[in-house]
């Protein structure tokens, strides 16, 4: 087991100029579990990842790795392992190179490098130029880098961003596993469903501001369950949710149902003689709690 | 210190720039020393015998091309070094394994130390390679042999290196390289020419163009092409005070580097 420290943001604030980026943000990411960042582009994460590693400076408050700030930690890549960027490389310079210019400063032998260009199946193009890589092909690069000194800990910006629907997979398994070996893995999204089956906790942040932080799970209870509802008579159904006051709206050829139990509106339906042709379940609406929270909600 | 050096070393080597502009350098000088090799001796010669050297004299000024024409060459290769981290963004990643700025600075002020050795070995052997025949055969000499020769031969190496630093100095001043490199060449090209003519030409002013780079790095290797046969004055800096200018201008322009651009935020 790897024992991973925890990333602690207190009253972090940011302000470009007039702009307040990031403001008085109070959160904690966990060892042992796969966080996610989320928030619509602006809110603030980047900027909030980059004073958590030492690239730029807060306005006020403080995030700390560990015990101590990122740039107070002696081999600081040893401690957490990030990709910030995928464009950030030299093109001229080969993958395999790349990876051998950040090798020594890590502490760690080119052997490493070679090792981790195995690893995030990039062997066949770790000669060739950085120039000529895909997006999903920098963004493993950028994870390698990040894996060179086998930090306790990994910060990952938009790690999905250009993965093909096989690489998400590969990154959600690798995520897995270095959660369940006891590491601190904090990825950033935009798009809470890219990242909805491989995070356990989530932090929500919007305009600079946290809206949310709690489990996965926690953040699902918050959403109200949907059903959908189609009759031949989408009048009479129309009629029966308006008595009801249920919470509904036109989907298709049926009604959307907001937070009422399939079997209840089926006993309404059945009550009032009205004949349906589906009643289905939609499970819970994550996006939509996310938009809410997020203030994007339509 | 080690690690960052050795970054820093394969930062250098792992692209291609530095040998594709130690070829053009090569190339340009040899070029440079044969037109002068040959124009100073071979092609006739003014009959009033104007700024003329002979002798000793002649091949050190020709061989000081390295630092009139050459200088240009380990100033961008420098200057390069460190614009190229702020171009490709991979500054971040190079703050992220070293976030101690200064030592990242540093790292990349000594690196280039060798690499200016390189070119300016390559640059010397290109202009006496060349011109040095062409003196032997048609002219006074080569002069290969003389003390006085070899120092300026000598001394011009370690200017280079002296370029190569200031280069990344002051690519950490001006961080966009295209603005880097175009205000490089035009200080090199012309303002620094015309302004050792101008301040040259009036009595006031004359000491003044001594300590400007170029005629600082000239002071150094105590022979300038350019005061011999450009007309501008040809009172040099004696080769202390030469290497303590040149100096400051490396360690002024990294101070100024490391208080503005590496003080900022980066991203």
């Amino acid at each position: 087991m790897v024992s991973g420290p925890p990333l602690v943001v207190e009253g972090l604030a940011k302000s470009f100029g007039a702009v307040r980026a990031v403001d008085d943000l109070t959160f904690a990411v966990r060892p042992g579990a796969v966080t996610g960042f989320l928030g619509p582009n602006g809110a603030g994460k980047t900027t909030t990842l980059r004073m958590l590693l030492g690239l730029t400076r807060p306005t006020s408050g403080r995030a700390l790795v560990g015990d101590r700030p990122y740039a107070e930690h002696p081999r600081p890549a040893r401690v957490v392992g990030a990709a910030l960027d995928a464009s950030s490389f030299h093109p001229g310079r080969s993958g395999l190179g790349h990876l051998e210019v950040y090798a020594a400063q890590v502490g760690v032998s080119r052997q490493r490098a070679h090792d981790l260009i195995e690893l995030v199946g990039l062997a066949g193009a770790a000669d060739r130029r950085v120039g000529g890589y895909s997006m999903g092909m920098r963004q493993r690069l950028g994870l390698a880098t990040a894996l060179l000194g086998d930090p306790p800990a990994v910060v990952l910006d938009e790690p999905a961003n250009g993965l093909d629907p096989e690489g998400i997979v590969w990154l959600r398994r690798l995520l897995r596993t270095f959660a369940d070996e006891g590491r601190t893995v904090l990825i950033s999204s935009h798009v809470l469903a890219e990242v909805q089956h491989t995070v356990d906790d989530v932090v929500i942040i919007a305009a600079g501001r946290l809206v949310h932080a709690s489990s996965l799970a926690a953040l699902a209870d918050l959403a109200e369950p949907e059903t959908y509802v189609e009759s031949p008579d989408p009048e009479a159904l129309a009629r029966l949710a308006a008595d009801r006051g249920w919470t509904a709206r036109p989907e298709g050829a049926g009604l959307l149902v907001s937070a009422v139990a399939g079997a209840e509106i089926g006993a309404a339906a059945y009550a009032n003689g009205i004949e349906l042709h589906q009643l289905a379940g939609r499970g819970v609406g994550l996006e939509d709690v996310f938009l809410r929270l997020t203030g994007g909600a339509r | 210190m080690r690690a960052a050096l050795v970054a820093e070393y394969r930062k250098l080597v792992t692209t291609r720039m530095w040998w594709v502009l130690l070829i053009a350098l090569a190339a340009y000088l040899a070029f440079i020393g044969g037109v002068m090799g040959f124009s100073l001796t071979v092609a006739p010669q003014p009959e009033d015998g104007t700024a003329m050297l002979e002798g000793a004299e002649l091949a050190a000024a020709v061989y000081s091309l390295v630092n009139a024409v050459g200088y240009v060459f380990p100033l961008v290769i420098g200057s390069l070094a460190m614009t190229m981290e702020f171009r490709h963004q991979t500054i971040t990643q190079s703050l992220l394994v070293e976030p101690r700025r200064s030592v990242f600075l540093g790292a990349k002020l000594l690196v280039t130390v060798p690499l200016g050795l390189l070119y300016g070995l390559v640059a010397t052997v290109a202009v006496v390679g060349v011109a040095g025949p062409l003196l032997e055969v048609a002219g006074d000499g080569a002069f290969l042999t003389d003390g006085r020769v070899l120092q300026v031969i000598l001394l011009g190496v370690v200017v280079s290196a002296l370029w190569a630093v200031i280069g990344v100095a002051f690519g950490s001043v001006l961080t966009n390289q295209v603005a880097a490199i175009v205000v490089i060449l035009a200080f090199t090209q012309f303002v620094e020419p015309i302004a050792r003519l101008g301040l040259g030409a009036f009595d006031a002013t004359e000491g003044v163009a001594r300590f400007l780079p170029g005629a600082a790095a000239d002071g150094l290797m105590g022979a300038s092409f350019f005061a011999a046969f450009g007309g501008g004055e040809s009172d040099l800096l004696p080769r202390w005070a030469a290497l303590l200018v040149l100096l400051a201008y490396a360690g002024g322009l990294a101070l100024v580097g490391r208080l503005t651009t590496l003080r900022r935020d980066i991203g």
